[in-house]
Formats: structure tokens, C-alpha cells, sequence
């Protein structure tokens, strides 16, 4: 062993020089660094998309309750190090002068909010400030909609509860406001030290506790642990994960883009490996017969072999994590200005994760191929058509797909996209491979049609069947991988994108009087607006379902607790709504409905709701029954107008109602939307512009940094085709001597291989076509839940771009053929 | 000497061949005069490494000579492009090497039809292809690909491709290097004859003197330098 190690060690030296394992090391440096830059990267990027999604929890973990919050989870928090603040929450009416007016109250500690920052202006619609303070004492910080509701200005005094306070700040932006966006009256901020003063805290008032802890995220996982089993019945912990759904969605979307992309790299550059492998062992086999002549053994030169590729995959290793270390630096460096804050550094996860990755790929795709390299008979040296037999395709496959699904898993950490990834990935080496063998058949007749060039090429193609395969479906994984890249992934992310589009609404418009919404509507009109669509709002609790009553406490979740004894905000429609799916049952009759209630699949699930179950909703006193037809999904994240419960037409009419809108407004609008106020002050208007707008840049700078890390993909996918065509260079080179001793011009031999490329590369096209369609429709359908359709494109590009790419890249690498004599290049590979 | 022949199919004068080596320039050929009468036999003897190889290529055109003139069916190879001279070559110019180098790919009937197809031969190349197989006695192997042959079939339809446009010069290097003595026996007989039923020139480079003196000329090439042997 020593001496192997010793051997192998010299022998790479060597061999580097003799410049046979240079494929090998690229396609293992290209796959660690690609891997590594993936990992720093999103490394950071899921850092930084931790932290500002921590933003809008206002901390890293909250916890809320409907009771005060025991002070043991305060004084354990600051004793591990960490920071904590805390707040209550209710809404009340406040009064003015002249007027009163319901106000959500926040009662806010010092520190508070732990993550993210407040802004404020000292007048209305004045320049906003970043504060880092709170409410003093007898101080308020009120939104502007509130001091117009009130009339009030700053330095104005109103009074809440039993005390009075001094208006000393608009407050313009706060970063933990999320929530419940319909139920939202308008802000009042006050110090929660003045809360008592106010007497509005008596047993029984339904008020929201909430304690928010940040610090270090180690710590925080620590305390996480220690508060989890002393969390009471009515307390609920809220991390980055389960913060709105809105941001949770798009986080979880991004981190699942990004894991795509690793995987993607992972995939192409094991396919390299394979490729550059088995050339390499074709070419060794006169070193094994030579080695086993002098004396070696059979083990030896196996140990020299495995070492070999072990020295090479640990210095490649290193060579691609400083690699990636540096893309990735790169990297975030042109996207600092993308970025409103430091990207936080990267873990050390990254490095063990590249040698891990470099070592498993090398030996997982490398060692099949040169396991046989022992199998050389000795006596090649003397009768050169003797070779190793080539190694059995199950154990290339089996290694191949094992290798894959262990780097996938660990990769990906989900089963399900790494399960998705590793059988479209089986299916499609698998396709490629039954089409090659078919292709030999399917060409076969073709080979006595066409002028010589296309017949030697198919002739090419058709007798080397199984070498034809492999470069077919290492050609045909690139593509599609680029395929995938290059269009499925914009497909995607529109998709994705497009759930938020740039003109999603952006105001809503509540509390509209039914013989108020022609007057707006003629606003909208006068002001060159799009009339929007009301929705009429009827709120009712829930009594019974199928004839027992309703009660909080049969629930034990918390949320779901919350919901049965607030009111819910009904409607009743004719039509199904744009982004709601029927999910289960059937959409009314639109002619002749029967009554029955249409459930939000989420809502149903929390209360326990199923289809065909009786529910009763109180309104106004008066009880209306109907069985539930349908449950609804329904797009939270478009900012679209949406509904818990629905009701057929003629279930709800009778009832008194308020018409809701959402609407889409620029800057340009603001007049008209001064005038909506004035002319009708009942009616509120919620901006969520600046919510929007968090959303989207979470979801652009995923996309963008999923974008870069494709570039990674890219890479590995072009040294697939790179290690395909370097791989029978040699085999050409023979080839093309010969007919050009016979008399071919360079231009017949040109013509051959590029008919032969690209035949080759339009049916690895035409395959990756079919797998890149396949694996985007699953992927859409059921990782991302988008929906998809397949894009012609795809298909012209596949095919086209196959013939075109791989027809030029084969043509490149055959003109260095063609440039030297063919009387030398008989001699050197004759 | 063949002094009736009205101009040589190939001739060589003053041809000189070095490359750089690792120790400064080497002289493979110092020199070399040879002129091949159409329908001649003229065999090329030599050590290996005594530069027999290197001149066959340069007499074919497969290479250029440093220094001298290398004329081929009348034409200054000097002057004619890599192109033109494959051009040149093609179904005017036959060869038959040691290692067979056949096209692997192509089936045997493929290989044979492929130097008719270069030469843009009339008629029917599958035709000629098969005749020529037939001549040399594969007719019944012509769709079978040449790691399903012996060596000596391989020799064979390596023969065949040589001769099926009726070439005007065969060159030949070490034509049974690689087979048995009796299959060399075979294959030689089968070279000849098929010479003198076409009027081939033939150019024949072995270390075999038994197969030289089958030859109407010999030479033998020392050191770079060409003399009568």
C-alpha cells in the first residue's frame, strides 16, 4: 500500500504532464467550485433573507398569547446574552375634540423593534426619519390616516382611555405591521409604560401580548429549545419560518430556486466526471498492460488507479473551493448594491461540503471506469486490440445514481425535490440511452442515402452504438440542463413573479356603502383610473356546524381559537374569483345555484371543515344555514381582494353589507385618492405599498442571486459537452488521417463530423426538450405549486440550439484535428 | 532502369526531411533521388527508423519535405495545398499500410466504397465496391465491420479499397507486417497480381528482403541516404 501510495503520488506528476487527467481535474475543479461558490453563496444569501425576514417579525423569535407573558421566558432570554422587548396590542377608540375614532393601539417597550427600524416624519406627509427610539412617556406617534380621521395635527393632545397623550410624531413605517390587513384600524403607538395609566386593561379584554428575542442565532436555536416545552395552551412561538405567509412563501421559494441550482451543477458535473473518467481509462490501458508486464499486480495497479484519482480529486477540490471562495466573493460583491444590508459572512459549512462533494463525485462517476483499467490483459502489448472489457452498465448506473442521490439529499435537505430531481434525471439518462440504441437502428437505413460526408456521419453514429449513447446522453443532459436554465427557469420565475405583478393592487378600499360605490366608481372614472371591482362584505360569527355549537375552547389551536370568536368577513359570489381553484366539490351552478358556503382549503383545515358540512354564521342577530359545496385554494400573496368564506348567490343579498375593493395606484393617483377621503370620510383606505414592496425584494433578490448560481450550472453543463467531444478526439483524429490519405479534402472531412454533430446534438435536443418540459411541469406543479405550461420554444431551441451547439463545438474541436499532417497523426495513434 | 517510360508517376529529387528533436535538428532524409515508372515495381528497404516510412509519406504526399522536389502523377506536390493534394490522390492513388487502417465505423463494403465515392467515380460505387471484395475473395463478408474480420481479411479489404478506383500508384508499407507468414504469402500474391491486372505503380517499403526481391528495382535506405541494394 505504501508503495502504491507512494507510486501514485509520483505517477500523477506524470501523468499531469503527459496531460491525460487535465479533462478529469476540470470537470472536478469546475464541479466543487460550482458547488462551493452555490453553497457560500446561498450560504449568505439564506442569511441574509433570514435576517430581513426577521424584519418583519420585528425580531427572530416572538412569542404571542392572548395573556401576559410569564417573565421567567424574559429573564431566561437575558440571561443567555439575548435581546428582548416586548408589546401589547388591542384596538380602541380614541378621542379627539370633536371626534372619536377606533385606533389599533401598540403599546411598545424600549429596543423595540428588535430587527428592522421605525420611520417617523414630525408633520404630515412631511420627509420620513429613521428613528431608533420609542414613544417617551405621554407621548404618541400616530399614522397619518388617523390624524386625518381626527383632524388632528402634531402637537395635538388625544385622549386614550383615562389618560391624555401628546401627538409628537407621524408615524410612517413599522416594520412588524403585517397581519391582518382587513381588521386593521389605524395605528396609534404609545410606551407601554403609560399602558396601566390607561385603564383599558381590565380581565377579559381581548388584547394580543407579544414578546419579541434577537440575538445570536446559535443562542436563539438554544433558547428555542428551552421555551418550546414551556410554551402554555394560548402561547404561540413565531420564528423567521412562520412569519407572514406572504414573506414565508416567497423565502421558501427562494431557498428552493437556489437548491435547484446546486443540484442542477451537482448533476452536470458527476455527468462530466463519468465522461472524463471512462476516456481516461480508455487511454490507460496501455500503461495497466504495460505496468502488469513488468512484474505488477493486478491489486497494485488498481491501488495506483484509485489513488491516483483520490490525489487528483483532493487537490482538484482545493483548487475549486478557492475557486468558488472567490466567485462567491465576487459574487456579492456585484450584488452588494442589490442588497440593502452586508451580506453576513458565510459559514465554514461551505468548505467541508466542497471536499465532501469533489471526493463522492470523483469516486461515485470516476471509479467504475477505472476499476476495469486492473481488467487489461498484459497481453495488449503485444496484440493491441485487446482492452478492458467495459464496465458494466449496472454498476456505472447504480454507482452513478447512488452517488447522485446521497449528494442530492444532502444537498437539497428535502426529500421530495431531491427525489424529483434524481428520477427525472434517471428517466431522462434513461430515455437518452434506449434512443441511441434505437438510433442505430433508425439510421441504419439512412446510410446508404446522401451525399458521403452525411453517410460517413451516420455511419459514425450508428456503428460506435454505445459509445454514441454515452456522448448522447451526456449531449442530452447538458442540454436540457441548459434548457432548464435557460427557459423553464424563467418560466418559473415569471410565474412565480407574475403572482405579484407590477400592477397587483396596492390600496385597498374598505368600509364602502352599498350607494357609495357609484359615486367612487365616477371618481375612478374622472380621474382616468381603471374602475376596480367591489366586493360586498358582510361580517358574521360562526354558531354552529352541523347543528352543534361552536365553542373556543374545543379548539387547541391557538389560531384557530382566535378565529371562531372573531367575526368573519363573508361575501357571496357568482363567479369564481381569479387565483382561487376549486379544490374539492363542485363551483355553483352560476344559473340556478343552491345555497351552500365555498371554504378556503387553509381556514377548512384549521376548523376542521369538510365538505357537505352544515354551518350556521350568525349575522346581525339572525342565523343563515348552508352546507359547505366546495373548498377554495386561494393566492394570498397576489394582494387580490379574497374571501375565508363565500356564499352562493342568494344566501347573503338581504343581509346589510359594505363593499370592499382592491385597487392598483401610482403616485399620480394621490389626488384623486385625497378627493375619495374628502368627499367620502367613512370610507378607509389602507396603503400597502411599503409591505408590498418588502415582499417583492425578497422575491427579486432571489431571483437574481438564483440567476448567478445558474451561471455556476452553465459552467458544468458546457464541460459535459467539453468532456463528451474531448473524449473521442483521438478516435477522429485517426479517422479523418485516414480519409484524407485516401484523398478526402478537409472540407468532406469537416462535413462528416458535422453531420455527425449534428444529428448527434438535434436528438439530444430533441430529448432534452422532453425531459426539460417533464421535469418543469413536475417541478411547477409540485414543488413550487404554479402553474406551467410547456413553451414551443423550448422544443425549437432544444433542437435547434442542439444541432447548432454541438455541431460548432465538434466542429471546433475537429479543426485542431484536421491542422497536422496525417502521415503524423497515423504514426501517433496508429 | 526502365528508360522507355514516357514520364514518371513519382519522382523524387534532392529530398531532404529534418524535424527539431530534443537535441537540436534532426536529418531523417539527406537528399533522396527516386523516380517510379508507371506500372513499376520498386521497393524501399530499410532498418526501422532508417527514414523508409518518411519518404513513403512524402512520395504520397502526406507530408512535406524541408528541402528538394517530390513530383506525383506530374504534378509539384510543393506547390499544391493540403487540399489539393488529398485531391490528387483521390482513386489515382492507392495504399495499403501495415496497421490496415480501416475505418472502424464502416463496414467492409463502407470502407471499399468510400475511395470511390472520394475519387467521384461514376456509376455505381456499390457495385465497384462489391466487385472489388469479390476480387479478393470477401464477397461473402461485405457487411461485416473490421473487428469482425482477421487481420488477413482486414489486409484484404484494405487491398480492396486500394485497387477499387484503379489507382495509377499503389504505396505499400510493410504490407504484412502484421500477419502470419502464410497469410503474407496470400496477401502479397493478391498484390500482385491485382497490380498487373491494372498497370499500378507500386511503391513498396519493408524490411522483408524475400518480398523486395520481388520488386523489378530495389533500394535500400541507410542513414538518410538512398542507394541501390
Amino acid at each position: 500500500m505504501n508503495q502504491a501510495l507512494r507510486y501514485s503520488w509520483i505517477s500523477l506528476g506524470r501523468e499531469w504532464r503527459a496531460g491525460e487527467l487535465r479533462i478529469l481535474a476540470l470537470a472536478l475543479v469546475i464541479a466543487v467550485a460550482a458547488v462551493t461558490s452555490v453553497s457560500f453563496f446561498t450560504d449568505r444569501v439564506q442569511r441574509a433573507m433570514s435576517l430581513q425576514a426577521t424584519e418583519l417579525l420585528g425580531a427572530d423569535l416572538s412569542i404571542t398569547s392572548s395573556q401576559p407573558i410569564p417573565g421567567e421566558f424574559g429573564r431566561e432570554a437575558q440571561e443567555r446574552g439575548l435581546d428582548t422587548a416586548r408589546y401589547v396590542s388591542f384596538p380602541t377608540v380614541v378621542v379627539s375634540d370633536e371626534d372619536s375614532e377606533l385606533a389599533e393601539l401598540k403599546a411598545v417597550s424600549d429596543r423595540w423593534p428588535l430587527r428592522g427600524t421605525a420611520r417617523v416624519s414630525t408633520t404630515l406627509f412631511g420627509e420620513e426619519q429613521e428613528t431608533q427610539s420609542v414613544p417617551d412617556s405621554g407621548e404618541a406617534w400616530v399614522e397619518a390616516r388617523l390624524l386625518q380621521l381626527l383632524n388632528l395635527s402634531v402637537g395635538d393632545s388625544l385622549d386614550v382611555g383615562e389618560i391624555s397623550l401628546n401627538i409628537t410624531r407621524v408615524l410612517t413605517y413599522e416594520p412588524d405591521r403585517g397581519g391582518d390587513l382587513f381588521q386593521l384600524a389605524p395605528r396609534l403607538l404609545l410606551n407601554v409604560e403609560d399602558l396601566e395609566a390607561t385603564g383599558l386593561i381590565v380581565p377579559g379584554s381581548r388584547v394580543n401580548h407579544r414578546f419579541l428575542v434577537a440575538g445570536d442565532e446559535a443562542v436563539i436555536n438554544r433558547y428555542r429549545d428551552w421555551i418550546e416545552p414551556r410554551l402554555g395552551d394560548n402561547q404561540r412561538l413565531e420564528s423567521v419560518a412562520d412569519a407572514q405567509p406572504a414573506l414565508r412563501n416567497a423565502i421558501a421559494r427562494g431557498e428552493q430556486f437556489l437548491s435547484l441550482a446546486a443540484l442542477v451543477a451537482v448533476l452536470l458535473a458527476g455527468g462530466a466526471v463519468a465522461v472524463a473518467a471512462r476516456h481516461y481509462s480508455d487511454r490507460q490501458s496501455d500503461t495497466s498492460a504495460v505496468m502488469r508486464c513488468l512484474g505488477a499486480s493486478r491489486r497494485f495497479v488498481l491501488q495506483v488507479f484509485t489513488l491516483r484519482l483520490l490525489w487528483l480529486a483532493l487537490l482538484a477540490s482545493a483548487i475549486g473551493l478557492l475557486l468558488g471562495f472567490g466567485a462567491q466573493g465576487v459574487l456579492a460583491w456585484l450584488l452588494s448594491g442589490w442588497f440593502a444590508t452586508e451580506l453576513p459572512l458565510p459559514s465554514l459549512w461551505p468548505i467541508f461540503t466542497g471536499m465532501g462533494v469533489g471526493l463522492i463525485t470523483a469516486l461515485g462517476f470516476g471509479l467504475p471506469a477505472l476499476l476495469r483499467i486492473g481488467q487489461v490483459p498484459p497481453l495488449r502489448v503485444l496484440r493491441r486490440d485487446l482492452g478492458a472489457p467495459p464496465p458494466a452498465m449496472w454498476l456505472v448506473l447504480g454507482l452513478a445514481m447512488l452517488t447522485l442521490g446521497v449528494l442530492l439529499l444532502w444537498q437539497a435537505g428535502d426529500v421530495r425535490l431531491a427525489g424529483f430531481v434524481l428520477g427525472g434525471a434517471a428517466i431522462t439518462v434513461a430515455v437518452l440511452w434506449v434512443a441511441a440504441l434505437l438510433m442505430v437502428k433508425a439510421l441504419t437505413p439512412l446510410r446508404s442515402r446522401g451525399g458521403v460526408a452525411l453517410r460517413f456521419g451516420l455511419a459514425n453514429l450508428s456503428r460506435r452504438g454505445a459509445l454514441s449513447a454515452v456522448q448522447l446522453s451526456a449531449f442530452g443532459l447538458g442540454i436540457m440542463a441548459l434548457l432548464l436554465l435557460a427557459l423553464v427557469r424563467v418560466d418559473l420565475l415569471s410565474e412565480w413573479e407574475g403572482s405579484l405583478p407590477e400592477g397587483a393592487p396596492n390600496h385597498f378600499m374598505i368600509n364602502v356603502q352599498p350607494d357609495q360605490v357609484e359615486p367612487l366608481q365616477a371618481l375612478f372614472e374622472r380621474h382616468d383610473m381603471e374602475r376596480p371591482v367591489y366586493y360586498p362584505m358582510i361580517r358574521g360569527r360562526l354558531s354552529t356546524m352541523n347543528d352543534a355549537p361552536v365553542r373556543p375552547e374545543d379548539y387547541t389551536n391557538p389560531r384557530a381559537e382566535r378565529l371562531v370568536t372573531r367575526e368573519f368577513n363573508l361575501s357571496f359570489a357568482r363567479d369564481l374569483q381569479p387565483g382561487n381553484r376549486v379544490v374539492a366539490g363542485q363551483w355553483w351552478n352560476v344559473q340556478d345555484p343552491e345555497p351552500g358556503f365555498s371554504v378556503e382549503e387553509g381556514l377548512a383545515e384549521t376548523l376542521g371543515i369538510e365538505l357537505g358540512d352544515i354551518l350556521e354564521f350568525r349575522i346581525a342577530g339572525e342565523p343563515v344555514q348552508a352546507p359547505v359545496t366546495n373548498l377554495r385554494s386561494v393566492e394570498w400573496d397576489s394582494f387580490n381582494v379574497n374571501f375565508f368564506v363565500l356564499s352562493s348567490p342568494g344566501v347573503l343579498e338581504d343581509f346589510p353589507a359594505t363593499y370592499i375593493t382592491s385597487f392598483h395606484m401610482d403616485e399620480a393617483g394621490q389626488r384623486m385618492l385625497t378627493e375619495a377621503v374628502r368627499q367620502f370620510p367613512s370610507v378607509t383606505v389602507l396603503d400597502v405599498r411599503a409591505l408590498m414592496q418588502q415582499v417583492r425584494d425578497i422575491i427579486d433578490r432571489a431571483s437574481l442571486a438564483v440567476e448567478y448560481v445558474f451561471l455556476f450550472t452553465l459552467a458544468a453543463g458546457v464541460t459535459v459537452l467539453f468532456a463528451a467531444i474531448h473524449a473521442t478526439r483521438d478516435l477522429r483524429r485517426r479517422e479523418s488521417a485516414i480519409l484524407r490519405t485516401l484523398g478526402a479534402s478537409r472540407k468532406q472531412v469537416l462535413a462528416g463530423l458535422l453531420a455527425e454533430f449534428m444529428v448527434m446534438g438535434a436528438l439530444a435536443g430533441l430529448l432534452a426538450s422532453a425531459g426539460a418540459s417533464a421535469v418543469g411541469m413536475v417541478l411547477a406543479r409540485e414543488i413550487f405549486d404554479l402553474p406551467y405550461s410547456v413553451n414551443p420554444i423550448l422544443w425549437l431551441m432544444g433542437v435547434g440550439g442542439g444541432a447548432l451547439g454541438v455541431g460548432l463545438a465538434g466542429w471546433l474541436g475537429a479543426r485542431s484535428v484536421l491542422r497536422q499532417p496525417p502521415l503524423l497523426t497515423l504514426r501517433q495513434v496508429g | 532502369m526502365v528508360s522507355h517510360s514516357p514520364a514518371p508517376v513519382v519522382s523524387a529529387s534532392g529530398v531532404v526531411k529534418s524535424v527539431m528533436g530534443p537535441a537540436g535538428r534532426l536529418s531523417i532524409l539527406k537528399g533522396v533521388d527516386l523516380h517510379v515508372a508507371p506500372a513499376e515495381a520498386v521497393a524501399i528497404l530499410g532498418a526501422s527508423g532508417s527514414g523508409k516510412s518518411t519518404l513513403l509519406g512524402l512520395l504520397a504526399g502526406l507530408d512535406l519535405p524541408s528541402g528538394g522536389e517530390v513530383r506525383l502523377l506530374d504534378q509539384d506536390l510543393g506547390v499544391l495545398s493540403e487540399d489539393a493534394r488529398a485531391g490528387l490522390r483521390a482513386g489515382r492513388v492507392g495504399f495499403v499500410f501495415q496497421s490496415f487502417q480501416l475505418l472502424p465505423a464502416l463496414t467492409a463494403l463502407e470502407n471499399v466504397m468510400l475511395t470511390l465515392e472520394l475519387s467521384g467515380h461514376d456509376g455505381d460505387a456499390r457495385a465497384g465496391a462489391r466487385e472489388a471484395l469479390e476480387q479478393v475473395g470477401l464477397g461473402h463478408r461485405l457487411d461485416h465491420y473490421p473487428s469482425q474480420l482477421s487481420g488477413g481479411e482486414q489486409q484484404r479489404v484494405a487491398i480492396a479499397r486500394a485497387f477499387a478506383a484503379h489507382p495509377q500508384v499503389l504505396f505499400a508499407d510493410e504490407p504484412t507486417g502484421n500477419l502470419d507468414q502464410q497469410t503474407g504469402e496470400q496477401i502479397i500474391q493478391l498484390l500482385f497480381n491485382l497490380k498487373s491486372a491494372y498497370g499500378t505503380a507500386l511503391v513498396l517499403v519493408t524490411h522483408d528482403p524475400d518480398l523486395a526481391s520481388r520488386c523489378e528495382r530495389r533500394y535500400r535506405i541507410t542513414d538518410g541516404i538512398l542507394g541501390a541494394a
